[in-house]
């Protein structure tokens, strides 16, 4: 076991310090610790700029192979690039899903046409992506899409129709990539199709949905004929839920250990809160702030153990399993330790209507954190159906 | 960074599982825990012999086997999960580090390599508190002349009833707190020295009462110069506490893989309730906090290896120490509580071994500090 990084690595983490350091400054100084989870509907254009300021520097898709355009780094790179970005206070990636998700699935799965047509604009940082998979049936229980796509002949078009839900940043994405039904007759995970979709088309209505932090970054997207074209599908027909999962059991979550940092940030705003307000002397809060900070010390070397780990198989290994429900549960937790440091002033709003502090939104934000990617109870079934062996649950 | 075993510590760890799983059997437990010594002298040996564990993480110059403190979690964390009844611990994770963090040169010489053949030894400082430092430590010395004339007590002394060899701590009379404190190494038949086994909940591991009544040490017993031992003691309770959370962690593993297939063989309602999300939520969350322990020891275990070598994370030790013991205190108890509702009635028996990790979990839960304790700890650097 080693636990430091290579002096090549040492250098490369000075190297992208630097460089943000230099950058993150003038009109992007105010989009420092802004845009993370709770606040990704704030200051979309200048941070869609800050994206292809990125772009320039050669700072996006940093992990894609250099052969489709992307910078090639190792794991190691990759976890020092995601910390020096969050401890600098980058902004939330506005092209994280495209960075992150459309564009590692297309490289894996995606024909030569699609990689010439899609990658450049995440690469720079012009092209938005937004994710659709939940639809208001189809939620823990993911595979049951009812959203339906059929094959014009007329046109040669695909027609999508049906609904989605929980789309972040839908209203602020060129492109969508879409699971949806392409055999009508079929259930659950098979026939399916894994589709390409624009959003700017007169088949596409976006609708904001009000969270309990009176703000909205998730949105409804609803599919009225919208439609691509014949070869904006991934795969064959059938092959969407093969392609839409693919690269979970190879992704190592490498981008954990820069949301990481970005938990750091806030937990050392708690600690300086407790300090400041007296709460640090009391006994009961000493040790819930310690707990965090254990809870906080130990999330990063699971995440190690995870970079470092290789199952052999491509499966994921247990520490990874765990990974979802253990950060989940620990940054809930946080948001409400904030609100007990508080005390009666965690419900003193900073303007009218409904204007929170950071702290009042992570509490009320990380509630979505137990639930969305699989909530805590979908998590307990995967980890003791895949990491524990027992029986799996009974699908009528 | 490669935050995995290499295949050599692999070797050691899979060699460890699988000598244990044949030599510590729930029948040789069983024997060790109703004998009086509280462990098979003849396993001891063949740990001694056949396995150099006892050598681990000793310099080769002094006869053992050089590895480093990875290597020593590795097999300490095998030793929890099949509850080796042994005085492993108080020896290896305590007296041999006592050794080689404040011993002389020729006290190394002279005890290393009799602990590398077979004897043991431990640790006696407490004087019957929660504290887990220089201040839990009551019995003093005054000096005359070269010698040290030693009077008081100690409580929670492992294997303190049958160890080989004593390393002593005391404090010079009327010191407090770091003052005063020394370290002291013995023989444990020395004249003054009268030693009492503590009979225990968990019978696995023996503790020992000892009382010193003007116990005469010569200076060739000093352990460095007198009353400048506390940081060496604290250094010393660091390592220890991350040896126990290591053996707490691989206690999880065994009563996590003992209760899943419990719940997998036992049908109630014509079906097994291993299928019942009450009984995989519950094992889910055992399997998270045995993963969890296991980043954090894995974690300390590194942090340990920098701490004996002067590394450049060593001035982590305490923290480390103290996040791994923290989590692996509450989240074994808890597993092994779990463990037991699991297992309905029959967990309630002797007959099962549950109640055997079930004792192990509170009693390791306490020793060398629980978990507000190492949380306090955590939050004095954080907070103060």
């Amino acid at each position: 076991m080693k636990l430091q990084f290579s002096p090549a690595d040492e250098q490369f983490r000075a190297e992208i310090a630097a460089w943000l350091a230099d950058n993150l400054v003038g009109e992007f100084a105010q989009l420092k610790f802004r845009g993370g989870p709770g606040d990704e509907h704030m200051f979309p254009e200048e941070r869609k700029k800050w994206e292809r300021k990125l772009a320039e520097g050669g700072w996006t898709c940093v992990g894609w192979p250099k052969e489709h355009g992307g910078r090639g780094l190792s794991i190691e790179q990759q976890v020092i690039f995601f910390e020096e970005y969050a401890r600098a206070g980058a902004p939330g990636r506005m092209g994280h899903i495209g960075d992150g998700l459309a564009g590692p699935t297309l490289i894996a799965f995606g024909s030569d046409e699609q990689k010439r047509k899609y990658l450049p604009g995440i690469l720079s940082g012009t092209e938005f992506w937004c994710q659709g998979y939940s639809e208001p049936g189809a939620g823990s229980d993911l595979a049951n899409v009812k959203t339906k796509a059929r094959l014009d002949e007329a046109s040669g078009k695909w027609i999508i129709n049906g609904q989605k839900v929980w789309t972040s940043l839908a209203h602020e994405s060129e492109y969508c990539f879409v699971i949806a039904r392409t055999d009508p007759e079929s259930k659950a995970h098979k026939g399916l199709g894994f589709f390409l979709i624009k959003m700017d088309q007169p088949g596409v209505t976006v609708r904001p949905i009000e969270q309990i932090t009176g703000t909205s970054e998730f949105n409804e997207v609803f599919f009225d004929d919208a439609q691509c074209d014949a070869n904006d599908i991934v795969g064959e027909p059938g092959e969407g839920w093969k392609v839409a999962m693919g690269l979970l059991g190879y992704e190592r979550g490498v981008s954990t250990l820069g949301q990481q940092m970005a938990f750091q940030n806030e937990l050392n705003e708690v600690v300086a809160l407790a300090k400041r307000n007296g709460a640090a002397k009391d006994p009961v809060i000493r040790q819930r702030i310690a707990d965090a900070h254990i809870g906080l010390k130990i999330m990063r070397y699971n995440s190690m153990r995870m970079l470092s780990g290789n199952s052999g198989d491509g499966s994921l290994q247990k520490e990874a399993l765990i990974y979802k429900l253990y950060w989940a549960t620990w940054h809930r937790d946080l948001g409400e330790l904030a609100m007990d440091i508080l005390g009666a002033e965690a419900d003193i709003l900073l303007d009218a209507p409904y204007e929170l502090n950071r702290l009042q939104s992570l509490f009320l934000f990380t509630r979505s954190d137990t639930i969305y990617g699989g909530t805590n109870q979908i998590q307990r079934n995967i980890i003791a159906e895949r990491g524990l062996g027992m029986p799996k649950e009974l699908r009528p | 960074m490669e935050f995995a075993f290499t295949q050599e510590q692999e070797m050691i760890r899979d060699t460890a599982a699988s000598f244990l799983k044949d030599a510590s059997t729930s029948a040789a437990i069983r024997s060790a825990m109703a004998s009086d010594l509280g462990y098979s002298p003849d396993l001891w040996q063949r740990i001694c012999t056949d396995m150099y564990w006892q050598a681990l993480h000793i310099p080769e110059e002094y006869g053992g086997m050089g590895l480093g403190y990875v290597e020593l979690v590795a097999v300490l964390e095998q030793m929890g999960r099949y509850l080796l009844c042994s005085p492993y611990l108080a020896t290896v994770a305590m007296a041999t580090n006592a050794l080689l963090i404040a011993g002389t040169d020729d006290q190394k010489t002279e005890i290393l390599p009799q602990l590398i053949e077979g004897k043991t030894a431990t640790l006696a400082f407490n004087g019957g508190s929660n504290l887990w430092s220089a201040d839990a430590v009551t019995a003093s010395y005054k000096r005359d002349g070269d010698t040290a004339i030693l009077n008081g007590q100690y409580r929670y002394v492992l294997d303190g009833h049958s160890a080989d060899y004593l390393i002593i701590a005391a404090r010079e009379e009327g010191s407090v707190g770091a003052e005063g404190i020394s370290l002291f190494v013995c023989t444990a038949d020395t004249d003054g020295i009268q030693r009492s086994l503590l009979p225990t909940m968990d019978q696995s591991r023996r503790q020992a009462a000892i009382e010193l009544t003007d116990l005469r040490l010569p200076a060739e017993s000093v352990m460095g110069d007198f009353g400048t031992a506390a940081k060496a003691l604290s250094k010393i309770l660091d390592l220890a506490t991350i040896a126990l959370a290591a053996e707490q962690a691989g206690g999880m593993q065994q009563i996590l893989d003992i209760t899943v297939d419990y719940t997998k063989s036992r049908n109630q309602f014509g079906r097994s309730i291993a299928g019942f999300q009450a009984i995989k939520h519950k094992a889910a969350d055992m399997m998270l906090r045995n993963e969890v322990a296991r980043s954090a020891v894995y974690y300390a275990a590194c942090i340990a290896d920098d701490a004996l070598s002067a590394g450049p994370l060593a001035d982590e030790l305490a923290e480390a120490a103290s996040i791994a013991k923290s989590y692996c205190s509450e989240a074994y108890f808890k597993n092994a509580g779990e463990a037991l509702q699991m297992h309905g009635g029959v967990g309630f028996t002797w007959e099962y071994d549950v109640h055997l990790y079930f004792k192990r979990a509170k009693a390791s839960e306490h020793f060398l500090g629980n978990s507000v304790y190492h949380r306090e700890r955590v939050a004095g650097v954080l907070l103060d």
